[in-house]
């Protein structure tokens, strides 16, 4: 009998601790087929955040520190530097990145830290219940943004690849989704290369992955899949917001 | 002994560690510690190591926690106001039973404060500083010689215990010259079965944290961090004592004020007064021992601090209250001269130990 | 030189105040005997107020902080009015008369009027005032002398300025010779 099917090598056996539904288990599994793929799985050291990821470190085989909210790219920092060799990923949240961790992640792309950063925005705090993100949409009812988000008072949500893309240091910025199979191979694309770009030595590297939250959204998973084209992607463009070797190529 | 050098008690602390294999430091600017992290930025390229001005001390001391979890042997230093940033870091670090070396050269506080030398950071350094039950190793120097000998002792304690070991300078240890021999001896090196490398794929992946979300597991875990403090306070108390023979009354202070103290202890000597001191060079471990025994000796206490009373509450503890303790302080940046500490101890020795 | 002296060198940013300082104590190491120097230290240093604090001794230092020095050498008004008063009965004050006009009022010191700054300019090594005075100091200060200047100095000139051995040299000597 042929295998057809089978869970990557990189993701150890234990059992996500994930909601139904939530897109964390698609994205681990595609950043786990990539450190299969490169064969990379026994020189990588995985950095994970506070909040619904910060179990990472039980799921994948690989060597895991656990950061504090919004430090990881600063830890992923010191672990690169103090080995260089080997392959070093942050997976952090919307809340870690782009609110507490903002100065981490902004400083690492500038200095063009050479590490890979995937970064889930499902525009929502997950893990403590359903709290406003820095990427929660205008309007959008939240624990704590109960009227929906008022940009008048609370401001506008952060887009994190259109920011970085003004980083002179960043050297990769895609932003993909995992909402249908189209998606999710273009996004199994982009993180290959935001890894092999790694290896490569071309420095920062960041996959912003609109995901979901059928919790604390309040949706079924199949209508939270649907969101995401309805009203995530329109604020969040997917597609490819710098690249410097491709910009170097085409001149 | 190699050729003494006149350096600064900045960049005796920078030498020494680089000299006990630390290659990688993480640093940011604030007075009157910065020479620390020039020092890296010209020294570091040279050897090989990685010298980073971090965008801010939260992210330098997350730096260090990314290099101590692959096992290197890293620093970080700042000054009062700095500090109280990394003791998030600290925290990490005292949960995840990483080592590393924190340098504190204390400034004025609290808030901004001040520039000036100050010992007021005592409680945050000893008693933790972030959340959560921990201590930090505290080695308190007293000379630019201690500030290069208790950095490679911090680096050799970090590993020994793999937890943080701090050194407690302030502004004046930080901005002194005086001769240095680096001649630090070998560097003993520690296995880190623990440390991330990479499995190769040929063990079991390691995992360097601190969250523990059943209880059960999180009491076992501060347990266990507590026996290995035990330890320490058995096994790694550091101490000098001065004129303590015969002394009735016992001076007790740290670092800059133990050397100012030293020169009224000499005055009041001259004058026939019993007065001796003890100086503790690990303010954590604290030298409880040393002190009670001094208690059943000497009549009273004075507790020589650049702080509004912070060690004073670990001598009364220490000595069970058995003997009054005295406090003689300046604070802001002030620091207290040897005629002012000369009247304590001449009123003290005079009023003897009534309370 | 009496077991323990105690100098406070005073003046403003730029003058070399930290510099001047830093020689004798290397020279004193040198010397085999126990040196300190401890700057001030914070914004003064950008132009406002510098001063060090050096301690030679035959004996372990305690505090290396100088409120009441044997040796005042005082290069600006501001200086000399601050510390005239600290410095001991029977301790000596350097004033550099080019920059202060002001007589010292005590008759319980010594006192050295030396134009150091007018006579830094004469020999054209303007900046070296310091070094003209810090040469006096050698000249009559018990204990001191023109011994080790030379190993002294290449201690505290860096590498890079090492053309300036010569004149640190030539400043240190026209101080010391010079005859009110």
């Amino acid at each position: 009998m042929s295998v057809v099917f089978e869970k990557p090598k990189s993701l150890t056996d234990a059992v996500l601790h994930y909601c139904p539904g939530c897109t964390h288990g698609i994205i681990h599994r595609l950043v786990a087929e990539v450190i299969d793929e490169l064969g990379i799985e026994g020189d990588t050291i995985g950095v994970a955040p506070v909040g619904c990821a910060v179990m990472a470190y039980n799921y994948f085989t690989c060597d895991f520190v656990q950061a504090a909210h919004g430090r990881a790219p600063a830890v992923a920092t010191g672990v690169k530097r103090s080995d260089p060799s080997k392959i070093v990923f942050t997976y952090q949240g919307d809340g870690d990145l782009a609110a507490i961790g903002t100065a981490e992640t902004v400083h690492s792309a500038a200095r063009r830290e050479n590490i890979t950063v995937i970064f889930v925005n499902n525009a929502i705090y997950g893990m403590t219940g359903g709290q406003m993100a820095p990427t929660t949409l205008p309007g959008q009812v939240t624990q704590t943004s109960p009227y929906g988000r008022d940009v008048n008072t609370v401001g506008y949500p952060v887009k994190v690849c259109e920011l970085l893309s003004n980083v002179d240091g960043a050297a990769y910025i895609e932003r993909v989704a995992v909402n249908n199979v189209k998606n999710i191979k273009n996004a199994k694309k982009a993180i290959k290369k935001a890894f092999q770009n790694q290896m490569e030595g071309k420095g920062f590297s960041l996959i912003e992955v609109v995901s979901t939250c059928p919790t604390n959204w309040g949706m079924t998973p199949e209508k939270a899949l649907e969101w995401v084209d309805e009203k995530m992607i329109p604020y969040y463009p997917l597609g490819v917001y710098k690249d410097i070797y491709a910009e170097e190529e085409a001149k | 002994m190699s050729e003494k050098v006149l350096m600064k008690g900045n960049e005796a602390i920078a030498e020494a560690a680089i000299q006990a294999g630390c290659h990688h430091y993480f640093g940011y600017p604030i007075t009157p510690q910065t020479e620390v992290a020039a020092y890296m930025a010209k020294r570091m390229p040279k050897i090989g190591g990685t010298f980073l001005q971090a965008e801010s001390e939260v992210s330098a001391i997350n730096m260090v926690i990314g290099v101590a979890s692959t096992g290197k042997r890293v620093m970080t230093s700042s000054s009062s106001p700095g500090v109280s940033l990394k003791a998030e870091g600290i925290s990490y670090l005292a949960g995840c039973d990483l080592p590393a070396v924190v340098v504190n050269v204390q400034r004025g506080g609290p808030g901004l404060g001040g520039i000036q030398p100050s010992q007021s950071d005592y409680f945050q350094s000893t008693k933790g500083g972030g959340h959560g039950d921990y201590r930090n190793i505290v080695l308190a120097p007293a000379s630019v010689q201690e500030m290069a000998s208790l950095t490679v002792k911090a680096f050799d304690l970090a590993d020994k215990y793999s937890m943080v070991s701090m050194i407690l300078a302030d502004g004046t240890m930080g901005q002194m010259m005086e001769p240095v021999s680096l001649d630090i001896g070998e560097v003993k090196t520690y296995d880190k079965p623990w440390a991330l490398t990479g499995t190769k794929c040929e063990r079991e992946h390691n995992i360097v944290n601190s969250l523990y979300l059943k209880p059960e597991e999180l009491e076992v875990k501060n347990f266990e961090r507590y026996e290995k403090y035990k330890a320490i306070e058995e096994n790694e108390v550091m101490y000098e004592e001065y004129l303590m023979d015969d002394a009735e009354v016992c001076v007790v202070a740290f670092g800059i004020t133990s050397r100012v103290a030293k020169n009224a202890i000499n005055e009041a000597r001259a004058n026939g007064v019993k007065v001796g001191m003890i100086r503790p060079i690990t303010l954590w471990p604290f030298p409880k021992k040393v002190l009670a025994d001094a208690a059943d000796k000497c009549k009273a206490f004075i507790c020589v601090e650049m702080n509004m009373g912070q060690m004073i509450e670990d001598v009364e503890l220490a000595i069970r209250c058995k003997k009054p303790v005295y406090l003689c302080n300046r604070v802001g940046g002030m620091i207290p001269s040897p005629e002012e500490v000369l009247a304590k101890i001449n009123e003290v020795n005079e009023n003897g130990g009534a309370f | 030189m009496s077991k323990t002296c105690k100098l406070l060198f005073a003046g403003f940013g730029g003058q070399g105040i930290l510099f001047a300082g830093k020689f004798l104590a290397y020279k004193g190491l040198i010397e085999d005997k126990q040196v300190s120097w401890l700057p001030s230290y914070g914004p003064e240093m950008r132009g406002g107020t510098a001063n060090c604090s050096v301690i030679i001794s035959d004996e372990p230092i305690g505090s290396p902080i100088v409120d009441a020095p044997d040796v005042l050498i005082a290069m600006n008004l501001p200086s000399l009015e601050k510390y005239e008063n600290a410095v001991v009965s029977g301790g000596k004050i350097f004033v550099d008369s080019t920059l202060i006009d002001k007589k010292v009022e005590r008759d319980d010191v010594d006192v050295y009027y030396i134009p150091a700054t007018q006579m830094a300019y004469d020999n054209n090594i303007k900046t070296l005032a310091n070094m003209i005075i810090t040469g006096k100091v050698l000249k009559e200060v018990e204990g001191f002398s023109l011994d080790n200047v030379d190993a002294a100095l290449k201690k505290v000139v860096s590498a890079r300025k090492i053309e300036l051995l010569g004149v640190n040299e030539t400043a240190l000597k026209s101080g010391y010779d010079y005859a009110e």
